[in-house]
């Protein structure tokens, strides 16, 4: 009886997929009829663009009179670059004896003898390629940011941990600072602190900050709520419960902290040379504008190294046996180095010898070239295709709507996933990237940014695939995906810059190697976290593994799959824009002249708002999909 | 209990929780009646603790007992307001708990009530050694001090030569044991349990049930100790208080919960307990008869029937059950036969 009743009804109602079909041809008829109007083609004169760029000159000029600079933030200017003249002079004033030893002697206490190794191999590394001066700039720089996003982030991530209403005000913000790609409050930050090294320091923190403040919060919030009551029922005050209950109980996953924060600070002061910060990242802009992988290379090398060495040490400090004090026995042994390096400063030059370094710039070069002219036939034939295939017509397509229905479609796939308050948001988004004048690079970008994300995604998931069904694949790869997690985002355009040169295609493969690690790890977490009851109740019913996999495993981890994909279109933008360096144009290439050109400030500027909104989103249109009860489900009630 | 409220070691009275963003407003109204599904329909509250009164006499031990979610452990963080109540007096030595400063609170805290948790909430980071002079810490006492006292309780509750271990490297029942010195470190008046052997093995757990019954008897605490386990309760309690959905249903001996459940609740619940190992031969002795011979042996009224069989198997006189020196009745073997056998029968008529 109740079967023909329920099937009768859902005679009656039109399939599930009917509405979206059906919307889905009335734009595209829409598109034939309007094709070509309404569009909004780019101008580099736009008025939008000349006000910003008077905006700076105003700016410029005013700098030391007007109250808010000459009070407030030129005092953070100054303060942040005091601190970096401090740090850097103490550096340098090491030389590379002291600066070896001391490193040498704290990754001792960190990790013991075997890291310590590493840091003293790490630290020497930089003199063998050569850039000694401008890796301790660097390291000068990310000591600075990373100094001053720990004071902020930790007392904030503490109060975050403990107080779920200051996290809540918290997290939004955090979420905004996290899906701004790294290239766009360059230039804002520009605008307020100048260029140079404070400049770089404050747009490293933005981009350092969030991890800190997440995962200290979360170390404080996960501290047992026993030992908690335990202190409070004996009568502990709220600052000793602090002190000896939530510190101590957070601390190794604090250390997690600022590892990431170093990690990030370290991946960011690169990209910060573009508003003039010091270091290594001079090289590696002026390796990826010039499209010469020689230039690059070493200084891409020392970065690495310089991030294998602080992670090693770092994370030597969240394994460690909690239990375990320091012996007598590790500071003696590390205490050592660190006074023979101290004791060699005045014997050994400051500077090292340029007799011990190696100089690789024409090898590589040549290298890179030969690889250019015997590989070009694969090169070309992989770039040409994804070009005709997916991105010119995508291009074409989204260049030529009419405005108006790009915006009203990006509504209704936003409605339809993501619910109408994050559509709303998305259109918003939209609308005022249409009123900033940067349209159609606008879609250009995210043209970029769609096909490398289907390439992202469609990789990750076969790769999260394959290691969530076989432990020996998983142990394989496991290791590959934490370097590749380890190595600062654009280190990823340096093989894409040999293959490919400047092209939009080299962007493409660059975002797709930075993105494509967390998408696995994300995918294969997500199908272990399956519960083991639920997998093996399925198989106890006859299930083949393909079964198994599309039946149960995938449906049952699309939550980590949807956030899989959530991330991956935020790393891919951030990436594509880093790509306008290297020949992806449209947005990231205005961010990049609005650096270089003075009358090209105002439309970098704009590029580089219009990145965050698109940014934003991107965000909001896949972002609800993991929150949201599945259709079928609201069928039910 | 004859006992006025003033000698007692802790009165509470007309203690109320609700849980839920308008709690006041239901306190106030007639809501509160409610029973609780209705209750949380109908406001979105939750209603914990529902007007519960008892007093615990110094040096007693008080177990307050019922099934998860019946809101006892809401009940024992109330009491020095680890969970703030929502109406209610608590008076712990005298103090009014519910009128304290935090700072007063505090002290309450550190030197008259010490707790003891079900999961024990012990620092892994710190040796049982600074575990246990945890309070003594946390109130200002200097290193040596407390080393020397936390020592001195290690070794009462068994745990000498494990100072200097950390608690992930202790099995369960010893880290409980911990819990407990902890607790006992700083010399309370009072001692709140909360279920604390309930996530140990079972034979462990009568270890420690045992434990507990010596340190009760060496250091004479007052101990309110919660559980969810009936024999736990029957073997360790002075009084049992039985919770149902945030209400006390009873507050009896294990022999007056035995013998004179107040409800069908409490019935059902003490439906499984072995009655003669229970119930004394005050719940069963009669008035002799007349004629009846009165040379039999005597036997004083709180001796458990159990233990009654085999005088009576000894004399074919029925026993004179004698309390405070008078006759208070009599026990022949008729009825003890009588008696065992109405809990007997249904196994009887399987066999």
């Amino acid at each position: 009886m109740s079967s023909t009743a329920v099937s009768a009804a859902a005679g009656l109602r039109l399939p599930r997929w009917a509405v979206p079909a059906g919307a889905a041809v009335v734009i595209a008829a829409a598109y034939v009829v309007f094709r070509g109007t309404a569009t909004l083609p780019h101008d580099d004169e736009a008025p939008q663009f000349l006000a910003v760029t008077e905006l700076r000159e105003w700016i410029d000029d005013h700098r030391n009179d007007n109250p808010l600079f000459l009070y407030f933030l030129n005092y953070i200017r100054l303060f942040v670059g005091a601190l970096y003249t401090f740090f850097q002079g103490v550096l340098h004033a090491l030389g590379w004896p002291g600066i070896t030893g001391v490193m040498g002697a704290l990754a001792w206490l960190a990790g013991g003898r075997r890291i310590a190794l590493v840091a003293v191999a790490g630290v020497s590394t930089f003199g063998v390629l050569g850039l000694w001066e401008s890796s301790v700039d660097t390291l000068a720089l990310v000591g600075v940011a990373v100094l001053l996003s720990l004071a902020i982030g930790i007392p904030v991530g503490v109060w975050a941990g403990l107080s779920a209403r200051v996290r809540r005000a918290v997290t939004p913000v955090l979420d905004v600072m996290q899906i701004m790609p790294t290239f766009a409050y360059l230039a804002p930050l520009a605008l307020f602190f100048h260029i140079g090294a404070p400049a770089g320091a404050i747009a490293t923190m933005i981009y350092a900050i969030p991890p800190a403040i997440r995962i200290t919060a979360l170390a404080v919030s996960e501290v047992s709520p026993t030992a908690v009551e335990a202190s409070v029922s004996l009568g502990a005050t709220r600052r000793q419960t602090l002190v000896k209950v939530y510190l101590p109980l957070a601390r190794s996953t604090m250390a997690l902290a600022v590892n990431q924060t170093i990690m990030m600070a370290l991946s960011m002061v690169v990209i910060a040379n573009l508003i003039s910060a010091p270091g290594l990242g001079g090289d590696i802009i002026r390796g990826l504008s010039r499209a010469q992988v020689g230039i690059m290379l070493p200084a891409g090398v020392a970065v690495v190294v310089m991030a294998v060495v602080l992670d090693r040490m770092t994370m030597a400090l969240v394994d460690r046996d909690p239990h375990a004090r320091l012996r007598r026995l590790d500071l003696v042994a590390a205490g050592v180095p660190a006074a023979a390096g101290v004791a060699l400063i005045p014997v050994l030059p400051q500077v090292w010898p340029e007799s011990l370094t190696i100089d690789m710039v024409a090898e590589v070069n040549a290298a890179v070239a030969w690889a250019e002219t015997n590989w070009y036939a694969v090169t070309t034939f992989v770039k040409d295709a994804t070009s005709y295939a997916l991105l010119n017509p995508l291009e074409s397509l989204l260049t030529s709507a009419p405005w108006w229905l790009v915006a009203l479609t990006v509504l209704l796939v936003a409605w339809r996933v993501s619910g109408l308050r994050r559509a709303l948001t998305a259109l918003a988004c939209l609308l005022a990237i249409a009123l900033l004048g940067v349209w159609e690079h606008t879609m250009q970008t995210m043209t970029t940014v769609a096909v490398a994300v289907l390439v992202a995604l469609v990789i990750g998931l076969a790769l999260g695939v394959a290691a969530a069904r076989s432990p020996r694949f998983s142990a394989v790869q496991r290791p590959l995906l934490d370097a590749a997690q380890t190595m600062p985002a654009f280190v990823y355009l340096l093989p894409a810059l040999a293959l490919f040169g400047t092209t939009r295609f080299t962007a493409i493969f660059a975002s797709v190697v930075y993105a494509v690690p967390p998408v696995v790890r994300l995918v294969e977490d997500g199908i272990r976290a399956v519960p083991a009851p639920v997998v093996e109740a399925a198989v106890s019913a006859g299930s083949t593994p393909g079964q198994l996999l599309w039946k149960v495993q995938l449906p049952m981890a699309r939550p980590a799959i949807l956030l899989a994909a959530n991330q991956g279109i935020v790393m891919t933008l951030a990436m594509v824009v880093i790509g306008g360096l290297v020949g992806a144009g449209a947005l990231g290439y205005d961010v990049v002249s609005g650096f270089s050109q003075r009358t090209d400030f105002g439309m970098g500027f704009v590029a580089g708002v219009a990145t965050v909104l698109l940014g934003v989103m991107l965000d909001r249109i896949t972002q609800g999909a993991d929150r949201r009860p599945s259709p079928r489900k609201r069928k039910v009630t | 209990m004859g006992d006025s409220p003033d000698s007692a070691a802790i009165t509470v009275e007309g203690l109320w929780k609700i849980f839920g963003p308008r709690a006041h407003e239901v306190l106030d109204g007639d809501d509160r009646h409610l029973d609780p599904v209705a209750l949380r329909e109908k406001t979105g509250c939750t209603a914990a603790v529902r007007d519960v009164s008892f007093a615990v006499r110094p040096g007693e031990v008080f177990v307050v007992m019922g099934l998860s979610g019946s809101g006892k452990s809401t009940l024992v963080r109330c009491l020095t307001r680890l969970v703030e109540p929502s109406a209610g007096t608590i008076t712990i030595g005298g103090e009014d708990v519910r009128a304290a400063s935090p700072a007063r609170l505090r002290e309450i805290r550190r030197h008259r009530v010490s707790m003891v948790f079900q999961h024990f909430g012990l620092l892994p980071h710190r040796r049982v050694i600074d575990n246990v002079a945890y309070g003594l810490e946390i109130q200002g006492a200097a290193r040596a001090e407390r080393h020397a006292r936390a020592a001195e309780i290690l070794s009462l509750v068994g745990l000498d030569g494990h100072a200097d271990a950390y608690p992930d490297q202790l099995s369960g029942g010893m880290q409980q044991r911990v819990g407990l010195a902890r607790a006992l470190a700083v010399d309370p008046q009072v001692m709140l349990l909360d279920e604390p052997f309930s996530a140990l093995d079972p034979l462990i757990r009568r270890d420690m049930q045992a434990e507990v019954v010596r340190l009760h008897r060496e250091v004479g605490k007052t101990m309110v100790f919660i559980t969810h386990d009936l024999s736990e309760a029957l073997k360790l309690g002075e009084r049992i208080a039985i919770m149902r959905a945030g209400a006390i249903v009873q507050v009896g001996t294990a022999e007056e919960l035995v013998g004179a459940p107040a409800d069908d609740y409490v019935a059902d619940f003490v439906r499984d307990v072995p009655r003669a190992n229970v119930l004394t031969l005050r719940w069963i002795c009669r008035d002799p008869e007349p004629g009846e011979p009165l040379d039999g042996p005597e036997l004083p009224a709180g001796t458990r029937v159990a233990d009654a069989v085999g005088v009576a198997s000894a004399s074919s006189r029925p026993i004179k059950v004698v309390a405070g020196g008078e006759l208070a009745g009599v026990v022949d073997r008729v009825d003890l036969l009588a008696f065992l056998a109405g809990q007997d029968t249904p196994a009887r008529a399987k066999a």
